[in-house]
């Protein structure tokens, strides 16, 4: 053996050992463009930390949630660091089934997170995720329609003005329809939609005993407005349209306008995949005058199960991947457009963000808007805007979803759709021991 | 004596096969084509089949962003891994239910299909904390094991129906000419069956380089296939049509080819003692 083989030997040995004693992360987390763009920029995180290595698991939304939830039910251990709802981490975080944050370092400054977003993922005091993205929902409109029909979209519509102006500049002629919509049926396709625009209208999930509020007033005004609404301003097929049949649909120009997450702005004002890119302006979402906007919230967080043999080295990764350097780091390497939005409140008071997010102050209004504790006009028992907290609500929504759904599609009335909803809701909460 | 066949009836047989086998092969062709789209042209509407401007673009993407070779290799080791260990087992058990069947060989035959009726996700659960309890959780020797236990029933049952059509005189003649009881199921039964294995190989191999809900269910990062690199890339909030497309068709394509030079194989094994 000559001196040189030795050398190679020895150094391939010792790299070999330390890529042994090195950490892997094993990383679970959903498939939307700010999350593959932190994939891409983890290099930044594994040269300040060389003794810790990641492994991504990207799957689809559905996907990952079935995943995660029995991984973490079953104790399984199979992901350091898992991406969830705002869902998801008070149930989850109730059940002891996470690991509170509280070594994110000195300079992770919680305070600056935004105030709404923060309060979901705290329960008695402790920070259980740390909010990667977050969104609330908006209307877009197109500002060449609205000229033509003679509109102005003020920033805060109420619903009469919506559905006035998407009547007023639908041509189904030209395949143009006033208003797009989710129709869907899924507890985060159309509910979310619908759940959030009831509480505009002043409907509730439930009263305060847990009694489900389908037989009442409020939640035939709002489903009975959505559907003649879409029916008379909305795109054919509406019921099987969610976010990216309608996300298509809106950038081939074929919607005047479309509510729905704002993460939409960016997307549709960008000229690589738009049509009406430079043509696209931004509103809050509608009200009736009752004191509540239809507008979500939401945000992808990344938490860690409890029982992880890693929890050291996965909250460095948290902090750094929802940490203040991270946003400067994505806008160095890719533009502030691109900095994943509604987590921080520093972000939106950076003038270089606000000049090239036009969407900003919208996503932030947007956000600050909603309140997930009193989300309705009335009290409710529960927690959560487009959705009820509580775990039973992903079966309960789905099959309310389908009865409204059902409804768009006029295979039954808004009233039967509303009884069956009731019928069932009622059921499933007996059962399960929230009406005794 | 050949029937004799009219050209009109040829013209019509020919053009009504060719439309069922191209309505077939559509969502393939489409998503093949969609995979050179950009993303914008993947939505556009009316959709344009053939002239568009073609681009790699999609597939440079899928390749940056995903370790392809990682999946391909775990698909390969799990698939071809489940279907052989199944065969093992089940050309015996095959050859005893074929050979020397009893009073209850059929209530056996129909207990073993019956295990494939149940749905999956119903025993998720057990499955997921048995696997948990033994660290076979994410490791490829725990997704041969599921995928050969849930191949097996469909196994046993199509060799089942090929050995029923080997007279079992000519295994008799071999026991007489003192072949032990191996030796006639591996020199004896095996070479005259090789049609009827082939395409049970092949089917099996389909069928388990497709298995979606347990190769994403107990696997994560390092024995997750193909099948969890597509779903990698589908996504509820955002359009990535285009990428999904070519990662798609990277993912089917090895499958399809392997399909391709075997057809005459799966064909006859498929066919195999059905005109006598």
């Amino acid at each position: 053996m000559n001196l040189k083989t030795f050398l190679l030997g020895t150094c391939s040995a010792v790299a070999l050992s330390g890529l042994a004693q090195a950490e892997t992360l094993t990383i679970a987390t959903v498939n939307n463009g700010d999350m593959i763009r932190m994939q891409k920029l983890t290099e930044d995180f594994t040269s300040k930390n060389p003794d810790i290595q990641l492994e991504w698991v990207t799957l689809e939304e559905n996907v990952l949630r079935q995943r995660v939830t029995t991984d973490i039910a079953t104790k399984g251990g199979q992901y350091d660091i898992m991406t969830i709802g705002t869902y998801e981490v008070p149930i989850w975080a109730k059940q002891g089934w996470l690991l509170p944050l509280e070594n994110l370092g000195a300079d992770y400054d919680v305070d600056d997170l935004l105030p709404a977003i923060r309060s979901g993922l705290t329960i008695d005091g402790k920070l259980y995720a740390a909010p990667f993205y977050g969104e609330s929902s908006m209307v877009m409109y197109r500002k060449d329609l609205f000229e033509k029909a003679g509109l102005t979209m003020p920033d805060a519509p109420t619903w009469d003005f919506i559905a006035d102006a998407a009547r007023k500049i639908t041509d189904k002629g030209n395949e143009v329809y006033g208003i797009c919509l989710r129709g869907k049926a899924g507890w985060g396709e159309n509910m979310a939609f619908l759940t959030a625009t009831a509480n505009a209208f002043g409907a509730r999930w439930f009263d305060e005993n847990w009694k489900p509020q389908f037989d009442q007033p409020e939640w035939k005004n709002a489903l009975d407005f959505y559907v003649k609404l879409m029916n008379d301003a909305g795109p054919p097929g509406a019921s099987s349209n969610g976010f990216n049949e309608n996300l298509s649909l809106f950038q081939t120009g074929k919607c005047g306008m479309w509510i729905d997450a704002t993460v939409a702005a960016s997307f549709v004002t960008n000229p690589k995949e738009s049509t009406v890119a430079d043509k696209v302006g931004f509103a809050l979402a509608p009200d009736t005058g009752l004191g509540k906007r239809g507008n979500w919230l939401w945000a992808w967080n990344l938490a860690i199960p409890a029982g992880s043999q890693k929890a050291a080295s996965a909250e460095k990764f948290i902090a750094w991947a929802t940490g203040k350097d991270y946003l400067k780091l994505v806008a160095e390497k890719e533009g502030w457009a691109n900095v994943p939005p509604g987590t921080r409140t520093s972000l939106y008071a950076n003038p270089e963000y606000q000049k090239a997010a036009p969407f900003a102050k919208m996503t932030l209004d947007s956000i600050n808007a909603a309140d997930p504790k009193n989300p309705a006009v009335k009290p409710v028992p529960y927690v959560g805007v487009q959705f009820v907290a509580i775990p039973e609500f992903q079966g309960l929504g789905t099959a309310v979803g389908q009865q409204f759904s059902a409804a768009l599609a006029g295979q039954m009335s808004v009233d039967q759709a509303l009884a069956s909803a009731q019928q069932l809701t009622e059921r499933e909460m007996t059962k399960a021991g929230y009406i005794k | 004596m050949a029937r004799n066949v009219s050209t009109r009836r040829k013209v019509v047989v020919t053009v009504v096969a060719w439309t069922i086998g191209i309505l077939i092969f559509f969502p393939i062709l489409w998503t093949f084509l969609t995979s050179f789209k950009s993303e914008a042209e993947a939505i556009a509407s009316p959709p344009s089949l053939l002239f568009f401007d073609w681009t790699t673009e999609n597939y440079f993407e899928v390749q940056s962003r995903s370790n392809y070779f990682r999946h391909f290799m775990n698909s390969v080791v799990v698939s071809f891994g489940s279907t052989l260990i199944g065969l093992v087992i089940a050309i015996p058990s095959a050859w005893a239910m074929a050979f020397s069947p009893t009073k209850r060989t059929k209530d056996v035959l129909m207990w073993m299909l019956s295990t494939k009726m149940m749905p999956s996700v119903g025993v998720l659960v057990p499955m997921y904390l048995m696997f948990r309890n033994t660290g076979l959780l994410d490791t490829r020797t725990g997704l041969v094991i599921v995928l050969t236990l849930i191949n097996l029933p469909i196994i046993i049952w199509m060799l089942y129906t090929y050995f029923k059509e080997i007279p079992g005189e000519i295994l008799e003649a071999a026991r007489m000419d003192g072949a032990s009881l191996s030796k006639e199921i591996i020199y004896v039964l095996t070479p005259m069956a090789i049609p009827g294995i082939a395409s049970t190989l092949l089917l099996n191999i389909i069928l388990a380089w497709n298995e979606a809900f347990w190769t994403l269910n107990l696997s994560a990062a390092k024995a997750a296939p193909l099948t969890a690199f597509i779903a990698s890339y589908s996504s509820p909030e955002g359009l990535f049509y285009a990428k999904l497309s070519a990662a798609s068709t990277m993912a089917i394509a090895p499958i399809l080819i392997l399909g391709w030079f075997s057809q005459k194989q799966l064909v006859r094994g498929l066919t195999f003692g059905a005109v006598k």
